[in-house]
């Protein structure tokens, strides 16, 4: 199956050709020798009439069929009934040959298959809001399918293994996610699943090989380069590559973790700031123990092992790495041996460590490692690799300081990109800000809306996104500040329960938590936190005018033509 | 040389050839015009429609579509043929047999068509 799809009924055509000529050659030779064999005798002493194809043709019609109403229009001729009876296994063996054929067509896997793509097409072809294509459904793709359903946007899913689209469609998404099993990589199969369509809001490559990933990227970049692609790249030269051709968003969950790892060891505040703004829908964030500073023990020197020794050694830590191949750069202490055993562990002076990065792609491995050198030093603080997600039951039990799970962290990034463009530049700031700040910030936010992960939005105010707004802007050439308009329109129109981050005004530098005392101006763009009542508030607020006018004055307006005019005549009377 | 080419050609002319035979004569003469040949044409033209199925080349849809409209004409022709013998009574009249036979005229259009497009389609391949 290659390019577009096949036709079903062209492939059922084709299939059924043999069979039909089969069932047209049997009717036929049939019919013609019933015509020709001679009729009984006439009482008379002369011989009936041989049948004319009209009684022949509905004979072997009914008979073919195995309804059998008996010998019309007259009891046959002996000639007749042994022609008959040669027809009525011809007849079946027609039949069987054809059903057989139509049976094992019906569970061919190439069939089915083009049923499916046909099925799969039709449904992102009727697809009429936007949705984001996603290409592999591991546990990433779960996550992000979860999320986004949550969130209210489509997502159109190709995944090439079996079991996993049969896995989608088991869960219970509160809108229907066509889902294809196919290999990504090919551009045919983008193509179907709607890269092209004009509701395609992004691609998110997610496959964990990063070579199907990389031939994404780059049909996306090439059939679609508008579009927002969001590409999973495991290896530093994919990376490369991607971004070689204009990649926008490249994740690499190793680097990542990294730089989360950074990010805590320099600012835990900070780094808790941003896993509460980053969090999937839903959850809560609890506060971690900070990583202390001391000695750090890594086992496991590999692409992960590499970044967490540098994001250590960074943060000014020494690192003692044990692995069973020496590491590349001399600089690093390194002990030959396994983290399993104890040995190495305490060659490693496990005793004296104040934390352990267990690294290795073998979950089994880094289980035993942090058990093992927890014995030999209670107080260590861990950090845990986690590569299969089936493990998760045991490494929920460990309760680990910081467990790395590639698909949780790839969610994170993907959803923060896609739902809230703005949230990039302001976790930037946060990166960099000192953790003073960070600290006043985080316990601000979190103490009026609790550690469950906040909703995070971005509005812009134009005429597409903010009408009403818009208008009051452009007739009335109105003042409007920031904290007027964020409030909730009830009486005494209490402050929503959102606070501004983030104020983007063309030609100007961004503004960080701006004041509510803030002008705004058209075209401003802001990344607001808060619950969800209160960006469903803002956004009425934002479209209708009404609600706008009663968040200003505090005073219901009529509206309808009659009661508008009777106000207007009332207010004239008045003055 | 391809089996499936010559068992192709060979359905599609000898659909026209017999659809042919049984249309040439008087129009209203029933001597002119055998039912055996009737009832040839039609299982032929059936066979070789079966034959064009599965094609999705723009020649093969147009292939399909003339011998569809010679199927539907040849069995008109052979349903009008019943209906005077077994349902009017009335037998072979003149205007019966010679609604049979244009009936047949038009499908024999149709299969003139389907053998145009065969030798076209052969001679633009240049193998």
């Amino acid at each position: 199956m290659n390019g577009t799809p096949t036709s079903t009924i062209f492939l059922v055509l084709r299939r059924l050709r043999t069979p039909l000529i089969v069932l047209i050659v049997i009717f036929s030779v049939s019919v013609l020798g019933l015509t020709l064999m001679p009729g009984p005798l006439d009482p008379n002493g002369g011989s009936m009439p041989r049948l004319s194809f009209f009684h022949a043709t509905y004979f072997i019609s009914y008979t073919a069929t195995t309804i059998g109403f008996g010998e019309i229009p007259y009891a046959f001729s002996e000639q007749q009934r042994l022609w008959v009876t040669f027809c009525i296994y011809l007849s079946v063996i027609g039949w069987a040959y054809t059903l057989g054929t139509v049976f094992a067509m019906l569970q061919d896997k190439s069939f089915l298959s083009a049923v499916a793509a046909q099925r799969f097409a039709r449904q992102v072809r009727h697809l009429r809001e936007p949705f984001y294509l996603i290409c592999g459904y591991g546990e990433a793709g779960h996550l992000i399918c979860q999320a986004l359903d949550e969130l209210g946007y489509r997502a159109v899913v190709i995944e090439k293994d079996e079991t996993k689209v049969g896995d989608l469609e088991l869960q219970s998404y509160s809108a229907d996610m066509p889902a294809l099993c196919a290999d990504a990589s090919q551009p045919d199969t983008l193509i179907l699943a709607g890269l092209t369509s004009r509701y395609c809001r992004g691609v998110i490559a997610l496959t964990n090989d990063d070579s199907a990933n990389l031939a994404v990227a780059i049909a996306a970049r090439l059939l679609a380069p508008s579009l927002h692609a969001l590409c999973r790249a495991e290896h530093a030269e994919t990376a490369a590559n991607m971004a070689s051709f204009g990649t926008r968003h490249i994740i690499n969950p190793f680097e990542k973790f990294g730089e989360y790892m950074a990010l805590a060891l320099h600012s835990p505040a900070a780094y808790h700031l941003l896993l509460w703004l980053t969090g999937l829908p839903g959850t809560t964030v609890t506060r971690h123990r900070e990583p202390p500073e001391g000695k750090w023990v890594l086992c496991g020197y590999g692409t992960f092992g590499k970044v967490m020794t540098e994001a250590l050694e960074n943060a000014g830590l020494p690192v003692t790495i044990i692995d069973r191949a020496a590491p590349l750069a001399a600089a690093h202490s390194w002990i030959k041996g396994d983290g399993t055993g104890g040995e190495a562990l305490r060659a490693a002076g496990i005793a004296e460590a104040v934390g352990i990065v267990a690294a290795t792609a073998s979950d089994v491995n880094n289980l035993s490692t942090v058990v093992t050198a927890r014995e030999l030093n209670p107080k260590l603080f861990t950090v845990l690799r986690q590569n299969q997600v089936a493990n998760r039951a045991l490494f929920d039990a460990f309760e680990s300081d910081f467990a790395m799970v590639p698909a949780e962290i790839v969610a994170h990034e993907c959803l923060a990109i896609l739902t809230t463009p703005l949230l990039a530049p302001f976790l930037a700031f946060v990166r960099q800000a000192d953790d003073a700040w960070a600290e006043t910030l985080l316990s601000e936010l979190t103490g009026r809306f609790g550690w469950d992960v906040p909703t995070v939005w971005s509005v812009t105010l134009n005429i597409s996104q903010a009408p009403s707004v818009y208008r009051l802007l452009m007739r009335n050439g109105a003042e409007l500040k920031l904290g007027e308009l964020l409030r909730t329109p009830v009486t005494d129109l209490p402050p929503l329960a959102c606070a501004p981050l983030l104020l983007l005004r063309e030609g100007d530098s961004p503004r960080l938590l701006p004041g509510l005392e803030e002008p705004i101006r058209l075209g401003d763009q802001l990344l607001l936190v808060g619950s969800e009542t209160a960006r469903k508030d803002l956004g009425l607020t934002l479209f209708n005018g009404h609600t706008l006018k009663f968040v200003l004055t505090g005073q219901d307006l009529p509206s309808g033509l009659v009661w508008e005019w009777l106000a207007a005549r009332r207010q004239v009377r008045n003055a | 040389m391809n089996l499936e080419k010559v068992i192709f050609g060979f359905f599609i002319v000898f659909a026209a050839t017999l659809n042919f035979g049984f249309f040439i004569g008087e129009i209203d003469n029933p001597v002119h015009h055998d039912i055996y040949e009737l009832f040839a044409a039609v299982v032929v033209n059936l066979i070789a429609t079966v034959l064009k199925f599965g094609d999705r080349t723009q020649i093969g849809a147009i292939h399909l579509a003339t011998s569809l409209v010679a199927d539907l004409q040849l069995l008109a022709a052979a349903m009008v043929w019943g209906y005077a013998e077994h349902v009017a009574h009335t037998g072979l009249t003149p205007s019966a047999m010679s609604s049979i036979v244009s009936l047949s005229g038009g499908a024999l259009f149709a299969n003139v068509i389907s053998v145009v497009i065969l030798i076209a389609e052969t001679i633009m391949q240049r193998r």
